[in-house]
């Protein structure tokens, strides 16, 4: 803790004097331009105007970054105050000592910056981890409360603000009706920025956090209208009102709601298109979402349609999509960067409105104003908000509870949209501009700061329903899966149109029609969810089994722990499902942003399942282990002078690799012992030599179709293949270990094609395996763990195409796990070659 | 049951059906004439299972969404047709077709295939429905009892997604 104090104050001294330096810096270079004339060659010279814009951006962008970084130091603080009620404390902070260094407010959060370069990624990334079932299940509630609640929330502020001026509360105000209005619609809105940042830390359950949030993400097509109509009818001035502009405020309310809508949908199909043919281009084509998503809120705003509208629904179009046609490392890289620009532009905002705040020349104060204003805001929205959900809840199947409701109320926070829109004000036509501003600042502190500090109190207080942990087992998938099946017949047969009709409706045309058009075909075919929990499931299995056997093993290979990433504390838990670690309980989260996540091949039920149970006490710590062996040695590119190749780090995690493989290669070739099939096995190692320029396995031959993974880790190519073997037919007794390769064994191989049959070798394979068959589990036999002393001796591993060969483990304990091998095992061979 | 007046309902009927579904007037009203324009053979039952009215309304009324003030109603009387454990029976009915109470593999197969595409082979689905009981199964038959249904599926919010809203 004392160091992050003091390397906070080094900061602040750091920014004082840069802040110092660069006014002395402009002043000294201004003279310099007066008079330029060089004497001699400066050996260095000093360019501070030739990077100052940038160099600025990037200064403030480490300042606001390291404040989150100082905040999270310390958990007992962040429990309590919302890291975004701090953060806009740190910006009070920094923008007093701006202050102090140049009596000016040099830095502040402008209306461009932000619309234009912090706000559309946080939209986006929110936009892309919708849940769209849930948000569409709920679409009916949030439009309410997004558009007539919203429409209320401003009329009634205006209203009652102008008649409280009227009756003089306000003291010497001249503000008209029209900018009341104009005043209430900018604040009515409910921010999705701040409402992510406080709901973030209460876990509320998905239908109340939907609501709000949905309501927070839809209302901006509200709030543009009203917005622009307003500030429209103030121009015009009060007279030139009459039925007809009114006519028009409301048909451009729903151009530019739906206008913004089609459009982000359009570009969602685009992106969509667009990941369908990146298949040659998978270095960049997680770029292409980030482009055209901000695309997306450009051109709507181009349009004057509502920009957050279009990148919202850009996202959530493409989102399913495009995960499912990019290759996993892509998806992974989408996801990741998204919380990376979200996380950092949220930052970045709060601070500078704490920033902003320290500012002499717009600070009017006005008691009644600012006060009036909260108290009615507060009021308008529980009002509001009791009065539509007694509405909704006559159309809901489930109705939303009172305690609820007040959640909903209190959640109405208000952020930095509603400032950046009070920035936009004209001064010429507002006089009041500034006072304006003011209020808008101190309801957003209010809210944020106040109203989040007492969200997590409150909620537990009322014991508001809390987000309830997803279950990954299959009986529960497969049990969903009967209900909605259920519910549409019973819709049917009950001769209602319902939702679950329209649901269904909707599922049918999409795998008819989009599907075909949106997905590359080879995805098409695997998407079958029960399917995937069950693959995750059994990976899981496998790798419990694995991290048993290691534990059991010599110490020496277990690693520090501390190199391990705990990846939940950063994230939402709401995105901790991407992130969470393996638990070692088998109904517990499976870690979906693995590696191994989107493999939809055939696999083989481990009957580890007894095993499991004997080795869950104590396996967690493991586990992690485990899983930190297992991804750092898929996932650590060692980046050499090339932008277009990376290669995987080839040091102890390559031992990993050797096991993972072997067991996969002797669940395969129990499978095909029993089938009666030559497997169709092979493992390579080349040294970083024979590592040279390979080149994504997507253009290597055709025979080896089902290397074919976007995964850089599977580098096959048929050159190499060659390499390996100078007898084809024969008896391969070479080992040839290749990092980062993979076998055909289909069930870890993330196969994007399992029901085509894998492509061998023809110099390996007499016989074709049919892939798609998957061990019945009756065989899946559990394996002998793997000791470190094991390991090293597998590196030397025999191949065989004789289907009667059974695998063999350089151990004798190996055998007494064999009840099932047709073949008593025989010693080892000597390697061939062992390059 | 020749003539099309028999099967017309009495008032008396829907007084029962009232007390043992929980439908109200306009809902049986409502359900009948669609209950009779599905009966194409105007014969009283509908065509595949012989189901006549009131089956057709027991069954129906397991979906009906539940309501809070049932459960003060009378504590004596037995559960409504539409309790989460009533659902969740003719869900596990859904399953055990031949009533022994249980769900074996078969069963589930059948389920299983029925419900997941066509590119999943049998032994994969085999495989599935293993690690689909060895989950529920607590007592190790390889079956799954309706207790244990129950038990795997206590996270689940059946409430919800079990019912859908009848118009009135």
């Amino acid at each position: 803790m004392a160091t992050t104090w003091r390397s906070a104050l080094s900061l602040y001294m750091l920014l004082l004097m840069v802040s110092r330096g660069l006014s002395l810096a402009s002043d000294g270079n201004k003279i310099d331009e007066v008079n330029v004339t060089l004497t001699t060659l400066p050996i260095v010279s000093w360019k501070w105007e030739h990077v100052s814009e940038p160099y600025l951006v990037a200064l403030w962008i480490i300042v606001c970054w390291l404040c989150k970084l100082i905040i999270e130091a310390n958990h007992h603080v962040t429990n309590v105050i919302p890291e975004s009620a701090l953060l806009i404390g740190f910006g009070f902070i920094l923008g007093g000592i701006v202050w102090g260094a140049d009596l000016a407010q040099t830095f502040k959060l402008s209306q461009r910056t932000f619309f234009f370069f912090l706000l559309p990624q946080i939209i986006l990334d929110t936009g892309y981890s919708m849940p769209n079932k849930l948000f569409f299940g709920n679409l009916g509630g949030i439009l309410v409360y997004a558009i007539i609640g919203t429409c209320w929330n401003a009329a009634s502020l205006a209203l009652s603000l102008w008649g409280c001026q009227k009756g003089g509360a306000m003291g010497d105000l001249d503000i008209g009706f029209l900018q009341y209005l104009l005043f209430g619609s900018l604040i009515a809105a409910v921010d999705p920025v701040a409402v992510i940042a406080v709901f973030e830390q209460v876990h509320v359950n998905e239908v109340l956090f939907i609501l709000v949030f949905g309501e927070s993400l839809l209302n901006d097509g509200v709030t543009v209208v009203l917005f622009n109509v307003c500030d429209a009818f103030v121009t015009l001035g009060g007279s030139k009102i009459n039925a007809v502009e009114i006519i028009k405020g409301i048909i451009s309310f729903f151009v530019v709601a739906f206008g913004g809508s089609l459009l982000g949908f359009a570009f969602g199909i685009l992106i969509s298109l667009l990941t369908r043919c990146t298949k040659n281009i998978q270095i960049i084509e997680a770029g292409f979402v980030f482009i055209l998503g901000y695309l997306s809120y450009l051109t709507a705003e181009m349009l004057s349609l509502s920009a957050i509208l279009s990148i919202v629904f850009c996202g959530i179009c493409c989102q399913k999509y495009i995960n499912a046609n990019m290759d996993e490392s892509s998806v992974n890289t989408v996801r990741y960067a998204m919380k990376v620009f979200a996380n950092g532009s949220e930052t970045i905002i709060f601070v500078f409105l704490g920033i902003s705040a320290i500012d002499k020349t717009i600070w009017v104060w006005n008691t009644g104003f600012i006060l009036l204003t909260l108290f009615f805001i507060l009021i308008y929205r529980f009002m509001g908000t009791f009065i539509l959900t007694w509405i909704l809840n006559r159309f809901r199947l489930v109705p939303i509870g009172l305690i609820d409701q007040v959640i909903i109320s209190y959640g109405g926070l208000r952020g930095a949209v509603a400032y950046g829109l009070a920035v936009m004000l004209d001064e010429t036509r507002i006089k009041e501009k500034n006072l304006m501003l003011c209020t808008t600042l101190i309801v957003v502190y209010f809210t944020v700061i106040i109203q989040g500090i007492t969200m997590k109190p409150l909620v537990t207080w009322l014991n508001v329903k809390k987000a309830s942990v997803s279950e990954d087992s299959l009986i529960e998938k497969v049990q969903n899966k009967v209900f909605d099946h259920m519910l549409v017949a019973i819709e049917d047969i009950s001769g209602q149109i319902g939702h679950n009709y329209m649901r269904d409706k909707w599922n049918n045309f999409e795998d008819k029609w989009l599907s075909k058009l949106l997905l590359k075909p080879s995805v098409r075919k695997n998407r079958d969810n029960i399917f995937a929990v069950f693959h995750r499931l059994n990976l899981k299995d496998a790798m419990s089994y694995v991290a048993e056997g290691e534990r059991k093993g010599s110490l020496e290979f277990i690693r520090n722990e501390s190199a391990f990433i705990d990846f939940t504390k950063k994230f939402d838990d709401k995105f901790s499902e991407v992130m969470s670690d393996i638990m070692a309980d088998t109904s517990s989260h499976y870690n979906r942003g693995s590696s191994m996540r989107r493999d939809p091949v055939p696999s083989v039920c481990l009957e580890v399942h007894e095993q499991a149970i004997k080795g869950m006490n104590g396996v967690e710590d493991s586990h992690h282990l485990l899983q930190q062996h297992l991804y750092k040695g898929r996932k650590q590119h060692l980046h050499r002078y090339s932008r277009s190749n990376f290669s995987v780090n080839t040091d102890e995690n390559e031992v990993q690799e050797i096991f993972q493989r072997t067991m996969r290669r002797r669940l395969e070739s129990f499978k095909s012992a029993k089938m009666g099939v030559a497997p169709p096995k092979k493992i390579s190692k080349h040294t970083k030599k024979d590592q040279q320029q390979k080149k994504p396995n997507g253009n290597s031959a055709d025979k080896c179709k089902s290397y074919h993974s976007g995964d850089e880790d599977f580098e096959f190519s048929e050159a190499d293949s060659a390499n390996g073997y100078d007898v084809p037919g024969s008896l391969p007794m070479r080992v040839t270990y290749r990092a980062g390769a993979g076998i055909e064994n289909p069930t870890f191989m993330p196969d994007p094609d399992p029901t085509a049959s894998m492509h061998i070798p023809p110099w390996l394979a007499d016989t074709e395996v049919d892939s798609s068959i998957a061990a019945p589990s009756q065989r899946a036999q559990v394996r002998l763990p793997w000791t470190p002393s094991n390991l090293r001796r597998l590196a030397p591993l025999r191949l065989s195409t004789n289907s009667t060969d059974s695998f063999m483990l350089p151990e004798a304990p190996a055998t007494q796990q064999r009840g099932n091998e047709q073949q008593p095992p025989s010693a080892p061979p000597p390697t061939k070659r062992h390059m | 049951m020749g003539s099309r007046a028999s099967t017309l309902l009495r008032e008396e009927e829907i007084e029962e059906i009232k007390k043992e579904t929980g439908f109200s007037h306009s809902q049986i009203t409502r359900l009948y004439s669609r209950f009779t324009s599905l009966d194409k053979g105007e014969n009283g039952t509908l065509r595949e299972d012989q189901v006549n009215f009131r089956g057709f309304m027991r069954t129906l009324a397991h979906f009906r969404p539940i309501e809070d003030n049932e459960k003060n109603k009378n504590p004596t009387a037995s559960e409504p047709l539409n309790s989460r454990t009533n659902k969740l029976l003719f869900a596990f009915h859904l399953y055990d077709l031949d009533r022994d109470d249980k769900i074996s593999r078969d069963e589930l197969l059948q389920v299983l295939r029925m419900m997941v595409g066509v590119n999943i082979s049998d032994e994969q689905l085999g495989s599935i429905a293993d690690r689909t009981i060895q989950e529920a199964d607590t007592n190790g038959d390889n079956s799954i009892s309706f207790n244990e249904f129950i038990k795997v599926l206590e996270k689940v919010d059946v409430e919800q997604k079990m019912s859908i809203r009848f118009l009135h």
